[in-house]
């Protein structure tokens, strides 16, 4: 059974004349990574807003459609029971921080004390989701004192520790190191095989090729095109409509035109470029 | 405007040393991408040369002043500084103000400011947002707004905090012209940045940090070939070094027509 299923669903913000999202229909299954790419303003930040209850919940405006995400429906359910089944890490992790708490440890603990998880148990959850992004070493500085790429790796960890079912992520690297980056992108795809249900809008296409099982490219608030990243990331469609592409593939495309590509399928990654230039 | 740094050391209240002896001359005009792992100390260097910071020991020289001498106001005239984060310097309740509101503290004449404002707004493509309040902007055109308005006050030397953050592909390419746009003029840019595709296209001169020190300091071409150290600062080389590097191609390619041209 699938994990999230949207029917339908249209969403516009209050105060704005078009929709961020139309007509949009999306099943995803337990455990599957899902990628979600497409030009600023596509409808990406509000997919997540809508998976994660903010829309309409926090931001109001009028959705319509059906949003099911672990057999609850999102119009018949509140904020607070809906948290608890989705995380969402902001696309900018300075809007996550709480502000009240003067460590990372204790930042990481937040979402766990407003659930009402033991003290011993939390500890354990907390140091646990510590080591698996990496940041341990960052638990008693204030979440004010890190540089952008570890807020960030703080606001990825304060979600991590809710152990979602649904876990959103909103360009969750975007101020992170090139190998940090790699990293996270690792620990999430080992949180899918765990189980856990990932979208993550990214733009970072090889990282998305070599870690998630689908791609959804938005245009417009509506899906342009969907699929295995292998196929979605190097077709002509989404070099036609400015998304983002890997150097991998523009570069493949312009040799295939001098006759220095033979393949037929052009390269997302590393291994399939390094593969089809192979003399 | 040439800037001088001598063994920079800078250790934060909490006692974190995060500047551990840097020293380097950047001259007129160049065009210098930083790089290196989160909490390197990419943003705390480049905030000693506006004097945001001041240093612990050691000095930074902007053309003649030293920052230790100088107001923040003062060497704002020199050194232009976009944020990582638009929201952190956005104030202004429409676009229009805002970029007036650097080049007017200058103090340069009516017919300057209408020049610089009218210029940064089309190197931008902000032109048909002036009257918008910048947090009705997408993030992108925030991002724009922020670079607009430090653009217009016509510094010889502008710091970018890493401007392609959550930027797309087509907006990334606009920062890009801006940039180009800027090296015409004859401008130093300094760029902090984690995209070294865009890095490899765009500067001459990378500058790899860790742990508060300088791990390489070279042209692109020869910074970013070695895989191995920058490793050390998390960082690694474009997609088509490292496609080329796994081809054996003898030379190191940064971008796409070096890369087409080794390969034939």
């Amino acid at each position: 059974m699938a994990l999230v299923n949207l029917q339908n669903v249209t969403y516009k913000y209050p105060l704005t004349k078009t929709p961020a999202l139309q007509n949009i229909n999306l099943q995803i299954k337990e455990g599957e990574f899902v990628a979600v790419v497409g030009a600023n303003g596509a409808g990406k930040s509000t997919l997540c807003y809508t998976l994660a209850g903010f829309a309409p919940h926090f931001f109001k405006g009028e959705m319509s459609g059906s949003i099911e995400v672990a057999g609850k429906e999102s119009s018949k359910s509140t904020l607070d029971e809906w948290v608890l089944n989705v995380g969402l890490a902001f696309q900018n992790p300075f809007n996550q921080i709480s502000g009240a708490k003067y460590t990372v440890f204790e930042e990481i603990a937040f979402g766990l004390e407003n659930i009402g998880v033991p003290r011993d148990e939390m500890k354990d959850r907390v140091n646990d989701a510590l080591a698996l992004t990496g940041i341990t070493d960052l638990a008693d500085r204030s979440p004010y004192s890190l540089s952008g790429g570890q807020q960030q790796r703080v606001a990825l960890t304060s979600i991590l520790v809710m152990q979602p079912k649904l876990l959103v992520l909103d360009e969750p690297t975007s101020q992170m190191d090139p190998i940090g980056t790699r990293e996270v992108f690792s620990v999430i795809r080992k949180m899918a095989e765990g189980g856990m249900t990932v979208v993550m809008v990214e733009h970072k296409m090889e990282w998305i090729a070599q870690f998630a099982d689908r791609v959804i490219a938005l245009k417009d608030g509506s899906i342009l095109l969907e699929g295995k990243p292998g196929e979605v990331l190097t077709s002509d469609v989404l070099a036609e409509n400015g998304f983002g592409i890997s150097r991998y593939t523009s570069t493949a495309r312009e040799a295939k035109k001098q006759g220095l590509w033979k393949k037929e399928k052009l390269p997302v990654t590393l291994d399939e470029a390094v593969e089809g230039f192979k003399k | 405007m040439k800037i001088e740094i001598n063994d920079l050391r800078f250790t934060y209240p909490t006692g974190l040393e995060a500047l551990q002896g840097i020293s380097l001359t950047i001259e007129a005009g160049e065009q210098v991408a930083i790089v290196g792992q989160n909490g390197a100390g990419k943003t705390t260097l480049v905030r000693h040369f506006n004097g945001l910071l001041q240093p612990s020991s050691g000095s930074v020289l902007i053309g003649e002043w030293d920052t230790k001498k100088h107001s923040v106001a003062k060497l704002a005239s020199r050194v232009g500084y976009v944020f990582q984060n638009p929201d952190e310097q956005l104030f202004s309740k429409d676009v229009g103000t805002e970029i007036r509101f650097g080049p007017r503290n200058l103090g340069y004449s009516k017919e300057k400011i209408d020049e610089l404002v009218t210029r940064a707004l089309s190197l931008t493509e902000l032109s048909d947002k002036t009257d918008t309040n910048p947090y009705d902007l997408s993030p992108t055109w925030r991002k724009m707004a922020a670079l607009a308005s430090v653009i217009a006050m016509d510094t010889p030397i502008v710091i970018f905090d890493e401007p392609t953050t959550g930027q797309d592909a087509v907006n990334v390419a606009r920062i890009a012209n801006v940039i180009a746009e800027l090296r015409k003029e004859g401008k130093t840019v300094i760029t902090i940045t984690h995209d070294i595709d865009f890095c490899a296209e765009n500067f001459d001169r990378v500058i790899a940090l860790s742990n508060g020190k300088i791990l390489l300091d070279g042209s692109a071409r020869d910074v970013l070939g070695q895989e191995e150290i920058l490793a050390q600062t998390y960082v690694d080389p474009p997609q088509l070094t490292r496609l080329g590097k796994r081809l054996g191609l003898k030379e190191t390619v940064r971008n796409q027509d070096e890369f087409l041209k080794a390969l034939k």
